[in-house]
Order: C-alpha cells, then structure tokens, then sequence
C-alpha cells in the first residue's frame, strides 16, 4: 500500500496537464476528471489510514525518496513521507477538495471557463498534498509556493474583477514576504546540517542541543525563521492582512483555501518542523503569543464586518491563532486535532455562505434575512456549523478548543495565563460573532429583495457530509479514548492534553454567554446595536476598519517606496542621465568644438601641416 | 670626359622640389597648384635616376619606379583636372581660398 502513496500528489497533479492541455473544450469531462481523480485519492488516503491503523504505532513512519539534484555535500529529494501527521492532513485534504469540487459543479455551472477553474483546482490539491508529504525541508518549500501560485490562481480567478486581481495580487505578495524568512530558514538549516531532511535533522537538532554543539537560542533563530514562512502562509499577525481579501475568489475556493489546502500549510509546516520549535521555549514563546494575539485581533475585528465571507475569514484567522496558540503551548495535538475539526466546520461554514450567496447574489448580511424558511438544508447545516465554531457541546469545536484551553493552561511559556484569558475571551467573541451572522442571515425579517431558494442536491449533499463531521469530529478525543491524540502523537510529544471537566464546563459556558448576548442584540432586540456602536464609537470605527493595519502598510509602504523612489530618481537624473550620459556627450561636444578650429577646409593648409609634420618628423629621426 | 657629380642633381631636384612646394602651398590657382605637385614629382623622379646611376646601375628599381610615377602621375593629372573642373562649375571659380565648404 505504501508504495503507491506517491499517487496522491502525482494524480491530481496529472488531472491539471490533463485538464490544461486536452481536455480544456469539455466542462464536463474535466470536471470528471478533476472530481474522480480527488475520489480516487481520498480513497488512497483512507487506504494508508487504515493500512497504520493496523500497524504498530512504534513503525508508522515511512519515508521513500528520489534523489532530484545532487550537489555534495548536499542532496535535494523528493519523496513521500508517510506517519500519522501526515495521513491526518491528507485525509483533511483530499476529504475537504472532493467536497468543494463536487459543490463548485453547482456554484460555477454556468461559469464559461469551469475547465480552467477546475484544472487550477487539481493544482491547488496537488500542491498542498506534494507538500504534506514532503520528506525535506525543499521539498516542502516547493509544495509551498506551488500552493501560493495556485492561491494566486484562483483567488483572482474573475481576473476581470479588479478587487479579485488585486486581491490575488496583495496574497502573493504578502505570502512572499513570509516566505523570505522561510527561505532564509531552509538554507541556513542546509548550511548548519548539510541535511535538509525533516527526520534527520529533527535528530540532529535533538543531539546537537543535549551535547552543547548548537546553542538553544541558535536553533530558536532557525525555528523562528520558518515560522516567518507560517506566518505568511497561515495569515497571522503583521501578515494576515492577504486572507480577508482573498475572499473575491468564488466561494469554493475560499473553502478549500480556510479549511484545507492553504492556510493549514503553516500550521502543518510547525507541527512537522516541531521539535526544532520545542527545543527552545523563546521559539515557542514568540509562537504562541503570535498565536493568542492573532486570535483575539481577528475575532474583535469580526464583531464589526458586514461581508459575509468577510466574517469568516476573520474568524478563519482568530481559528488559525488558536492553533498557532496551541503548538507554541506545547500542544501539538491541541494544534492539531483544532486543524482538523477547523476544516470540517470552516468548509462548511464557507460553502453553506456560499450557498446563501448563490440565492441571493449578495455578500452584504444586512441584505440576507429569514433564509431559514426557503434554505433550510443551508441553514440548518449552516447553523451546526456555527454551534461547533463557537465550541458549544458537543459538537466538534468544543472539544478541539478544549484541548487547546488545557494546553495553554498547562503550558510553561511565561504568562501562559494572560493567554488563557486572551483564548477564552476570543472563545466568547466568536459566539458572539458568529451568531450575530446566523440570527441577521437566517432569521429575523427577510430583507432581500429576490426570493431566495435552496442550493441544488449537488451543493447541499457536501453541507450535510460536512455537517455530520462538523458534529462528530470531536468525539475522536473522547475523553479516555482519545483515539485522534493517540494516533496523531509521534516522539516526544511535550504535553499530554487530558480532558479537564471544570474547563470545559466553563468554556461551553462562555460560548452559550457569546451566543445568548448575541441573541439579545440580533434576535430579540433587547439591546440596540446601533445604540452600542454609537455608545462605543471610536473602538467601534477601529474595529470596522480592521484596525487600519491596510491603512498603516498602504502609508509604510507608500512611504518607504516614494523615498526609495525619489532617491533612484535623483540617482538616475542627476548621476546616471546628468553626470555620465550627458557628460559623455558634453565632453565629445567641447572637445569637438576645440579640434574643429583644425578644420579650415582650405586644402592648402592642410598640405602646409603635412609639411609641417614631415619636417617634425624627419627633425626627430636624425637627432 | 668630365661627368656631373651627384650633388648636382641633388641640387636641382631639391630647387625643384621646392618650388613645386611652394607652387602647392601658395598658388591660388587650381591649376598652378596640379603644376607644383607634378614639379614634386618629377623633382623625386630625378632623385631615383641619379641615385640609380651613381649606385647602382644595374639594379633597375630606381628607373622602374620612375616608369610608375610617371603613370600614375598621368593618371592622378587625369583625375585631378576632372576635380578641378567640376569644382569650377560648382563654385564658379577655380581660386583654391574659395573652395572651403568644408570648413568646421
């Protein structure tokens, strides 16, 4: 069975030459192809998941490699590696794409280049799967920057649009700059190791620590490095400001980029490169706050947004914070298990607003209204959703934010309790948030001027399949069980999360406090919201405008670059145009204007300097 | 039989030489200046003759290059009245101080 895991990345990637260069002419084959070749590779997954099932979990690691370039000391692979982690994230993948291809039949079917949107999608996949098996830290960096062209792709899709080109333009850009750290992390870990593979230098790493040969601090910088490259690539805080853009994509895509094949990349990325980060705690430290203060950012600026897609990538952001919040408390299957249980529940989330706009061809909330009655698949799957983002009992958030709760509460990075506070409160705002979107879409008087109807089966039957994971992800960690710990664990795993019933307890209490306040604003009346904003107005405009952190990078950087500009334009016109080129020419110019007076045009004297010159010559031959 | 020593052709081709350098430099006409340089020429022709004769005169390179001066002297005469007369029909006149439209 191992041996033909290489297909899971190869297939889909196949489906995309497939698609670009024969297919292109028949929407129906290459959707075809695309979504069959998905089904062929979720199943593959769930073959390799069963095949370590029945495995010890001592030798559920296995790595293949092909050499791809050879420059001693060093030497690039590819390859496929395969241990619980990475089964995990390709059973995420490949479940989460099947279901957006398949309802992206229903969302774009009259969209005239379905062809190409389809073969950018198998692109999309087979970047994010290359990557999640990669063996080596270039290899991985491939896969990464694949999955950031095909964003590229996709995102700005309705290239027409000009908010989507700019928008596909501002995630490339921004992911690069992440990806400078991470480019500067994989060549200084191959200029350390001579190594770039991930299990040999982990072990390195390990050694080289206990025997003193590379200080903590030394491996901090490389860990912090890569993380530069998470940042980026799972929108964290300075750089999250690409994803809530990349929603002028078609909603599909924005699915498959919240739940699966993007934004988990950096997530994935940490937890791969884990004990690089757990060898010292100044990484882990800088990870988790990185992560909490991401959380709450995210979550407060989603109070205010009115787009609906909008709302959720803002809550996309605060999930990946909680994550990031997790791995850096040392959680690493808190970090995981939110990863997993966050793509069910956000693909959901995604694909049913989705849904919603497909009916009512708005992005606006404040035009949504009563949808429950003529959508009740949407809303109701809509609303599971919401429940298990907001980690109510028991549905799948409650009990992966759980862990992540126990995580950072048992955790040794200092003030691990001010981030505990910072989780919980986010907890509470998310409630708050996501409700406020649920009560003003789907109940409360209908405000949208067309009648809005159910999504066809092609598009609810991926609903409810998410809808049911949605519900019962959770239950893996069943506490005592504990199935998706015990499986996902490998090596030294720094925390064992166990299940506190106190804390739970409160958190579930805290996310029905968010849910019922928010159905006093949005549901019952009780409290005005407009009364609130008014009551609150300068926090209210920070929050509505995202904190000005656009406006802040648009100054910087109009700043930074017009003095860098002017400073090259001074260069060019004063020195380049005005010393050198115009020089060279004045300089010709004056010394032509000497010798011309050479020139009489008499012929006569010309034959006098002849003379002149014989003579001279003649005089200095003989003396 | 008393002979003329060398220097005395050396003399004369040297006077004549130096007035058809003069007749070059200084004449405005264009034909008095064609004059001198064909006076140069034949100063030089001179020269080969009697060297050829007081050094060596079985070796017949002097007298061959006068047989090439010569023609190539018809032959530049030819090509310089040419010049002279269209410069003549140009310019209206054949006063070399005139011709100067090649002046910086």
């Amino acid at each position: 069975m191992i041996q033909y895991s290489w297909l899971i990345p190869a297939l889909p990637a196949l489906a995309f030459v497939l698609i670009a260069l024969l297919t292109k002419r028949s929407k129906g084959l290459s959707a075809s192809i695309s979504i069959g070749v998905m089904a062929v590779c979720l199943a593959l997954s769930v073959c390799l998941f069963l095949h370590l099932l029945a495995l010890d979990p001592a030798g559920r690691v296995f790595a293949m490699n092909w050499t791809w370039l050879s420059v001693p000391p060093w030497q690039a692979n590819m390859g496929v590696l395969i241990d619980p982690l990475s089964v995990n994230m390709l059973l995420v993948v490949t479940l989460v794409s099947l279901l957006v291809q398949v309802y992206s039949l229903g969302y774009l079917q009259d969209d005239e280049r379905l062809s190409t949107y389809y073969s950018y999608l198998s692109l999309f996949t087979a970047s994010m799967l290359l990557l999640v098996v990669s063996t080596n830290f270039l290899q991985i960096f491939v896969g990464w920057e694949l999955v950031g062209v095909s964003s590229y792709l996709l995102v700005g899709f309705w290239y027409f649009k000009p908010e989507a080109a700019e928008a596909a333009k501002k995630a490339f850009v921004v992911n690069r700059i992440g990806d400078v750290g991470f480019l500067m992390g994989v060549a200084a870990i191959g200029m350390t190791f001579n190594n770039f593979d991930f299990t040999q230098v982990e072990a390195l790493v390990t050694q080289g620590v206990a025997h003193g040969t590379y200080t903590s601090g030394f491996v901090s910088i490389l860990a912090l490095l890569l993380f530069c490259g998470a940042v980026g690539k799972s929108a964290q805080f300075p750089l999250h400001v690409w994803l809530p853009d990349a929603m002028e994509g078609p909603t599909p895509v924005s699915a498959l980029i919240h739940a699966a094949t993007m934004v988990a990349a950096g997530v994935y990325m940490v937890a791969r490169t884990f004990p690089l980060f757990s060898a010292d705690l100044h990484a882990m430290t800088v990870v988790a706050y990185v992560g909490g203060f991401t959380a709450l950012f995210a979550a407060s600026i989603a109070l205010t947004q009115d787009d609906i897609k909008r709302i959720l990538a803002y809550s996309t952001l605060s999930q990946l914070g909680y994550m990031m919040l997790a791995l850096g408390a040392g959680g690493y299957t808190a970090g995981m298990f939110h990863l997993t249980t966050h793509a069910c529940f956000k693909a959901l989330l995604f694909l049913g607003a989705g849904s919603v706009i497909h009916a009512v061809h708005s992005n606006d909330i404040w035009k949504m209204g009563a949808l429950m009655k003529p959508m009740r698949v949407t809303g109701v799957t809509f609303l599971i959703a919401a429940l298990a983002i907001s980690g109510v009992p028991p549905l799948a958030g409650f009990w992966s934010k759980d862990e992540i709760f126990a995580a950072v509460r048992d955790s040794s990075v200092p003030g691990h309790q001010w981030l505990l506070a910072a989780a919980v409160f986010t907890a509470f705002l998310t409630a708050f948030y996501m409700f406020r979107l649920f009560f003003v879409v789907f109940l409360g008087e209908a405000r949208s001027p067309q009648a809005a109807h159910e999504s066809p089966k092609v598009m609810t039957v991926p609903l409810l399949i998410l809808a049911v994971l949605s519900i019962s992800a959770g239950w893996l960690n069943w506490p005592g069980w504990d199935a998706f710990s015990r499986f996902v664990y490998e090596g030294p795993a720094p925390h064992p999360e166990s299940f506190d019933g106190v804390l739970a307890l409160f958190s579930s209490l805290v996310a029905l406090a968010g849910l019922t306040l928010s159905g006093l604003f949005y549901y019952w009346k009780v409290f005005s919201a407009q009364k609130a904003a008014d009551r609150f107005h300068p926090l209210y405009l920070l929050l509505k405008n995202k904190y000005y952190v656009d406006e802040f990078y648009g100054w910087l950087v109009r700043k930074f670059t017009w003095g860098l500009a002017s400073l090259f334009d001074w260069l060019d016109r004063q020195v380049i145009d005005g010393g050198l080129v115009d020089g060279l020419g004045r300089l010709t110019q004056d010394l032509g204007g000497l010798l011309r007076f050479t020139q009489t045009g008499s012929v006569q004297n010309y034959a006098l300097v002849i003379l002149a010159a014989v003579a001279v010559i003649y005089l200095c031959v003989s003396f | 039989m008393s002979t003329v020593p060398l220097a005395h052709f050396l003399y004369f081709a040297l006077a004549l030489f130096s007035i058809g350098l003069f007749g070059v430099l200084a004449r405005k006409n264009a034909i008095s200046v064609l004059l001198g340089v064909e006076m140069m020429l034949n100063a030089v022709n001179i020269n080969y003759l009697a060297f050829a004769k007081y050094w060596n005169w079985n070796s017949l390179t002097g007298p061959v290059f006068v047989i090439f001066i010569i023609a190539v002297g018809a032959a530049e005469v030819a090509v310089a009245l040419a010049i002279v007369i269209s410069v003549y029909r140009q310019f209206k006149s054949a006063n070399v101080d005139e011709v100067h439209a090649l002046k910086g």
